[in-house]
């Protein structure tokens, strides 16, 4: 027999689902792979980051004496005939695009970017497949930059695009963090190319392949539906998390 | 009607955490294979010095299918670790530490509940960018995100050894009667040595 108690109960069960998938929903704690059983662990693991974070810590920072000694990376340049290009040109009519939901679609170039307020920041890297290693980064705010294109109230998140398929994007809060960089420079020299050359990412407070070499293009999106699967990155196609603050 | 050989929130939270231990390891050697070497302290990856390189080849496919099931493994592990944990505090009595069991099967229950689980989900933690932009001193006090990482791997590799010290201890004492005990609560008094 089922008690008048236990029916309350479920029922305030069932109610409190509910109301947290409407809160979670309204505070942005959902990401966009969400879907499927491993989604779960996505969500939990994303919602509770999230609100332990809302303070916006820094990443750890480091001495320049604990600057790794080599700097291991995945993957190759862009082979596109464009990006090759702009190599051979040392990046001169390299431009950034910075469009979507601002008030002023802004291009700019390598050195209008380096003639902003600049960071450097000593900080640790994490590959998912498990090395890390510890390098100076310098580059200009993220968040200087959307500021300067006037980001619409109703932007959520920031979509990179690389000049290879490795697109990706970032939510607000790591989007301006005040450590995440659109970084030209690694070890006081001007950004390798292996290393994305002309200009990169660094999102600190998530795994590497979060920062997005080879930057073209960024877009700010009120929805990530739209674009490419409509999970956010190229990752989640390959079997990644969208979110890798791990 | 006899006290059950095990309560039902036991039996439960003992074979949830069958199934949760069970993906943790299956993923965990699907990340461990994208690269099956170990550093200590902050740093370390391929062109620099190694603390010690496993005999396995390098396979980088698994590692992403391996981490969703990890942490959705682990959030399943660690609610019901939780699960189990609060129920024995406001009893004030843990069943796997009861008087019934030997003194060292008392102490090897003591250090896996207590000592290398705890260690496994810190030491996982550690290697968190987010996670320990809030709290530092969690990768600190291990030395370093790699030496975390070194410390999760031995710590998961006793718990393996634990379990198979556990399941051969379970055959030897009554393979029937201690699952029949795990399983549906029923079961002999005689001493488990399980």
């Amino acid at each position: 027999m089922i008690s008048r108690r236990r029916m309350i109960l479920s029922g305030l069960a069932g109610a409190s689902v509910v109301g947290a998938a409407a809160l979670a929903r309204r505070y942005n704690l959902i990401p966009p792979d969400h879907a499927g059983l491993y989604g779960i662990g996505e969500t939990l693991t994303y919602a509770t980051q999230r609100l332990l974070t809302l303070h916006q810590p820094l990443a750890r920072e480091f001495d320049r004496s604990q600057i790794s000694k080599v700097f291991p990376v995945n993957g190759d340049p862009p082979e596109s005939d464009l990006y090759q290009r702009h190599v051979s040109e040392d990046f001169a009519n390299w431009r950034l695009t910075v469009d979507g939901l601002v008030a002023h679609p802004f291009t700019f170039a390598l050195n209008d970017l380096k003639r902003f307020p600049s960071r450097s920041q000593i900080t640790h890297q994490a590959c998912e497949e498990g090395w890390s290693f510890i390098a100076e980064w310098t580059g200009v705010r993220l968040s200087y930059v959307l500021n300067l294109v006037g980001m619409l109230p109703q932007a959520k998140y920031v979509v990179f695009h690389p000049f290879d398929t490795n697109w990706d994007s970032l939510d607000m809060t790591d989007a301006l963090h005040p450590q995440t960089l659109l970084a030209y420079e690694m070890n006081g020299e001007e950004l390798p190319t292996p290393h994305g050359a002309p200009l990169r990412l660094r999102v600190t407070r998530q795994l590497g392949y979060k920062s997005v070499k080879y930057l073209s293009r960024i877009t700010v999106v009120d929805s990530l539906k739209g674009i490419g699967n409509g999970l956010g990155s190229v990752s989640p196609d390959l079997g990644y998390s969208w979110y890798a603050g791990i | 009607m006899a006290e059950p050989r095990h309560s039902a929130l036991v039996r439960a939270t003992h074979w949830v955490h069958t199934f949760a231990f069970f993906a943790l390891i299956v993923s965990g050697g699907a990340i461990l294979v994208a690269h099956p070497r170990f550093y200590w302290g902050e740093t370390g990856g391929v062109g620099g010095p190694s603390l010690f390189d496993l005999p396995l080849p390098f396979i980088f496919g698994p590692s992403g299918w391996g981490r969703s099931l990890h942490f959705f493994a682990a959030w399943i592990a660690v609610l019901n670790g939780l699960l189990y944990a609060a129920s024995g505090w406001r009893a004030r009595r843990f069943p796997a530490l009861s008087r019934e069991y030997e003194p060292a099967q008392r102490r090897v229950y003591l250090i896996v509940i207590f000592l290398l689980f705890p260690v496994t989900v810190l030491t996982g933690l550690a290697m968190s960018p987010a996670l320990t932009a809030v709290v530092p001193v969690l990768v600190e006090v291990f030395g370093g995100q790699q030496s975390a990482r070194t410390i999760h791997f031995f710590a998961a590799s006793a718990l393996v050894l634990f379990l198979l010290l556990h399941v051969a201890m379970v055959c030897v004492s009554g393979f029937t009667s201690r699952m029949r005990g795990m399983i549906t609560g029923q079961g002999g008094a005689a001493r488990n040595q399980a």
